[in-house]
């Protein structure tokens, strides 16, 4: 080891603090601060994309050409869709955590009070391109500002083998929940029942749900948002249905899904019909080899998209819809505002709209006549999901007490019970306590 | 003393020196920084959860003085109840199975055989990885569509269907606690068998000489002396597992139909995933009074053990 000689450390520290002085001298001469204090940096934290090459293509391409472009740096940020969450409670509790943060649903109402007004970014848009959705307004806004800039809706179709279902006589997918029970039951006998989730988890649970029990003629609460009226004749037999259904034609299993167990079912065809953003086609396209036919044919030549079928009261969908919301305590509103203006520009929201190949259905008018629908055929039923969706809180508005109903999974539970064995009035009941406990 | 033979002989020491000696002030002095560290980190936050606790507050929304409402709201709660029946459920009979398992384990262990070392080594790997790790891979192995214990028992002839571990309300209880027994019983293996070393072989030699069968030598030596040891592994235990929030989290979330929810998913359920941020504390608070009844009655056994 070499020897460190009392002088040389003494010539050591004073041409440190040589350099610091002139160091200092030279920014107090400036009248700035040095240049790497100066950059700002924009923090976004949002899903891990069910599609990787959006993912990939923002950190690759988009996040650095906005850094060049805006002159900040971004952090982008990947979590587990039910992770948003905790890491907004935190953010908000604790003052300190990601600028931007991804919303899914109404959560934009349930920290209305906690975030930034977007309704300038947001009408700007939505004039540009052919008007914002009814569907995207009533998620986003409560009428007086804008909690969340739309971003996307994750449509959710079902995803069905066409061969199989030719297989038991059905040339299309069954529009009423007696022929979807019909053509279930016939698969199942042949161990390929439909599969759905009943568990507690964000996606395809209340995406089956809230339009199950909607076109039953079951809702929530009266327009006025207040009036608990779960407990009718129709949610009832909607719930009996469900028994019988759940018996007949699906995947027992389904109870412990998550919104990925049904994709790997599908794709390891144990399952015929599963309802789910397209995740599962894009992922047969991307892997032609991997994932085939009994009879070696590539599986995305057997998959096509169906809507949910209609009951009683009519046919609905509950699409997954995300926001991006600018928090209040972030100390880079501006910069953060500007990222999602940069986002949001014809050129980069179209990179993002291509790479996702219709899983995520733009918030505005304009985007449903793009060439991307006429791609690919399969694909096209996802073009209107975000025209058509209804949120839960029907028929009260998605404010912050229709996302503790779903926060809470009163709805998917309320099925669940009855399908391990509770009456269907016992099951309704309960949730009507449930409801009525949220609503008061 | 040192000091005041230094000061001369017959000088009274002064107030200051005396102060020094005292040890009342000794050890303040050194049991500050515990108190430091136990105030800052465990009696803050419990105070903060309290008050929080009496309040109306949302996420993002301070709120106002509401009393013990959130607690009559809580008492009223459906999945509440369920939860407290799950968690006393799921800490009773996971701590008798980890205890029989464990107790089991460290008695085979104290023998002597070769690769001890290694054996006892790898005894320790459920307690060592992350729990979220280990949960995930168990999570696998109950999986609806691929679970390998079903993959498993279908090829040995056992089962002809599918078992749904995780959307039957009883199985998934019965999972989670399988899972929760994995994980524990190296605890109370290896504590056992640290309380197993330091029982004399003497005492067992003396008893076998005497004639007694090895079922005698364990109940009337091995088990006396070992019983402080126990309790104490057992108090450990039955407060973690009371407070268990990663294994459930990670395996169920609480479904199926809030059919395995604890004490500790339903608060950060109704806390976190709904943003009720004061009743969450209710909840995570109605624990303590059951932890705190179950601590000081086993704090009281243990010393009746102790002074035996």
């Amino acid at each position: 080891m070499a020897h460190t000689k009392r002088r040389s450390v003494i010539k050591l520290a004073g041409s440190a603090a040589a350099v610091a002085s002139t160091g200092m001298a030279g920014i107090l001469a400036s009248g700035r601060t040095p240049a790497f204090a100066q950059q700002k940096t924009v923090h976004w934290l949002k899903w891990v994309d069910f599609v990787p090459a959006t993912d990939q293509m923002f950190n690759k391409e988009m996040m650095p050409a906005a850094e060049k472009a805006l002159g900040i740096k971004i952090k982008l940020e990947t979590v587990n869709g039910n992770d948003l969450q905790p890491r907004i409670t935190s953010g908000i509790q604790s003052g300190a955590g990601p600028d931007i943060i991804m919303s899914f649903n109404s959560y934009t109402h349930l920290y209305a009070n906690s975030v930034v007004d977007l309704s300038d970014l947001a009408e700007d848009v939505g004039k540009r391109e052919g008007g914002l959705y009814k569907y995207a307004r009533a998620i986003c806004s409560d009428g007086k500002m804008f909690m969340g800039m739309p971003w996307a809706v994750i449509g959710g179709m079902i995803a069905y083998r066409k061969s199989w279902l030719d297989e038991v006589g059905a040339t299309k997918f069954p529009d009423t929940w007696e022929g979807y029970r019909d053509v279930a039951k016939k698969l199942k006998a042949k161990g390929r029942p439909f599969g759905q989730t009943l568990g507690h988890t964000f996606g395809d649970a209340p995406g089956f749900t809230y339009p199950y029990l909607w076109s039953w003629g079951g809702k929530e609460v009266e327009a006025d948002g207040k009036t608990v009226v779960i407990n009718t004749k129709d949610t009832v037999e909607s719930v009996k249905f469900m028994q019988g259904l759940w018996k007949d034609g699906m995947d027992e299993g389904g109870l412990a899904w998550d919104d990925t167990n049904n994709n790997r079912a599908f794709l390891s065809q144990t399952i015929s019909a599963t309802l789910n953003g397209a995740s599962i086609y894009i992922e047969t396209l991307r892997k032609p080899d991997q994932y085939q036919t009994a009879s070696g044919k590539p599986m995305n030549t057997d998959i096509l998209h169906a809507p949910l079928p209609k009951g009683p009261a009519g046919q609905f969908g509950f699409h997954l819809l995300q926001s991006n919301m600018i928090m209040k305590y972030s100390k880079n509103q501006d910069a953060a505002k500007e990222f999602l203006k940069y986002l949001h520009t014809e050129a980069n929201y179209r990179k993002f709209f291509e790479s996702q190949k219709g899983f995520a259905t733009p918030c505005t008018a304009k985007w449903e006549t793009d060439k991307l629908w006429d791609v690919d055929p399969v694909m096209t039923p996802y073009k209107v999901a975000a025209k058509l969706g209804q949120a839960p809180g029907f028929a009260g508005p998605p404010n912050a007490k229709a996302q503790e109903g779903l926060s809470k999974y009163i709805i998917t539970d309320m099925y669940a019970k009855a399908v391990q064995g509770m009456p269907a009035e016992e099951a309704v009941k309960w949730a009507e306590t449930e409801l009525k406990k949220v609503y008061t | 003393m040192a000091v005041t033979a230094v000061a001369g002989v017959g000088a009274r020491p002064t107030p200051r020196l005396r102060r020094l000696e005292d040890e009342r002030w000794l050890a303040m002095a050194l049991l500050f920084p515990t108190a430091l560290l136990l105030g800052l980190f465990i009696a803050y936050p419990f105070i903060e959860g309290v008050l929080l606790s009496l309040t109306s507050q949302r996420v993002g929304i301070p709120g106002k003085w509401v009393g013990l409402d959130n607690f009559v709201k809580v008492w009223n709660d459906s999945i509440f109840r369920t939860s407290v029946w799950n968690t006393f459920w799921y800490t009773a009979v996971t701590t008798v199975f980890k205890l029989a398992l464990g107790l089991w384990l460290a008695l085979l262990l104290n023998r002597h055989f070769r690769g001890k070392a290694i054996v006892r080594a790898f005894i320790l790997l459920p307690f060592i990885i992350p729990t979220v790790l280990s949960t995930f891979a168990w999570k696998w192995m109950f999986d609806p569509t691929f679970s390998v214990i079903n993959w498993a028992l279908f090829h040995m002839g056992i089962i002809t269907q599918r078992i749904n571990w995780l959307g039957d309300p009883d199985l998934a209880m019965t999972s989670i606690i399988v899972v929760n027994i994995w994980r524990g019983v190296p605890f109370f293996a290896i504590s056992l068998l640290a309380g197993l070393q330091t029982i004399s072989p003497e005492l067992n030699e003396a008893a076998a000489i005497d004639g007694a069968r090895p079922w005698k030598r364990f109940w009337y030596v091995t088990w006396p002396l070992l019983l402080p040891v126990t309790m104490v592994v057992m108090l450990f235990s039955v407060i973690q597992t009371f407070a268990d929030f990663q294994l459930v989290y990670v395996m169920t979330g609480g479904g199926p139909a809030n059919a395995t929810h604890l004490f500790a998913t339903y608060a950060y359920q109704i806390g976190i995933g709904t943003g009720l941020l004061s009743e969450g504390a209710a909840i995570s608070l109605a624990m303590f009074p059951f932890l705190f009844l179950i601590v000081v009655v086993q704090l009281l056994y243990i010393r009746r053990v102790e002074t035996r």
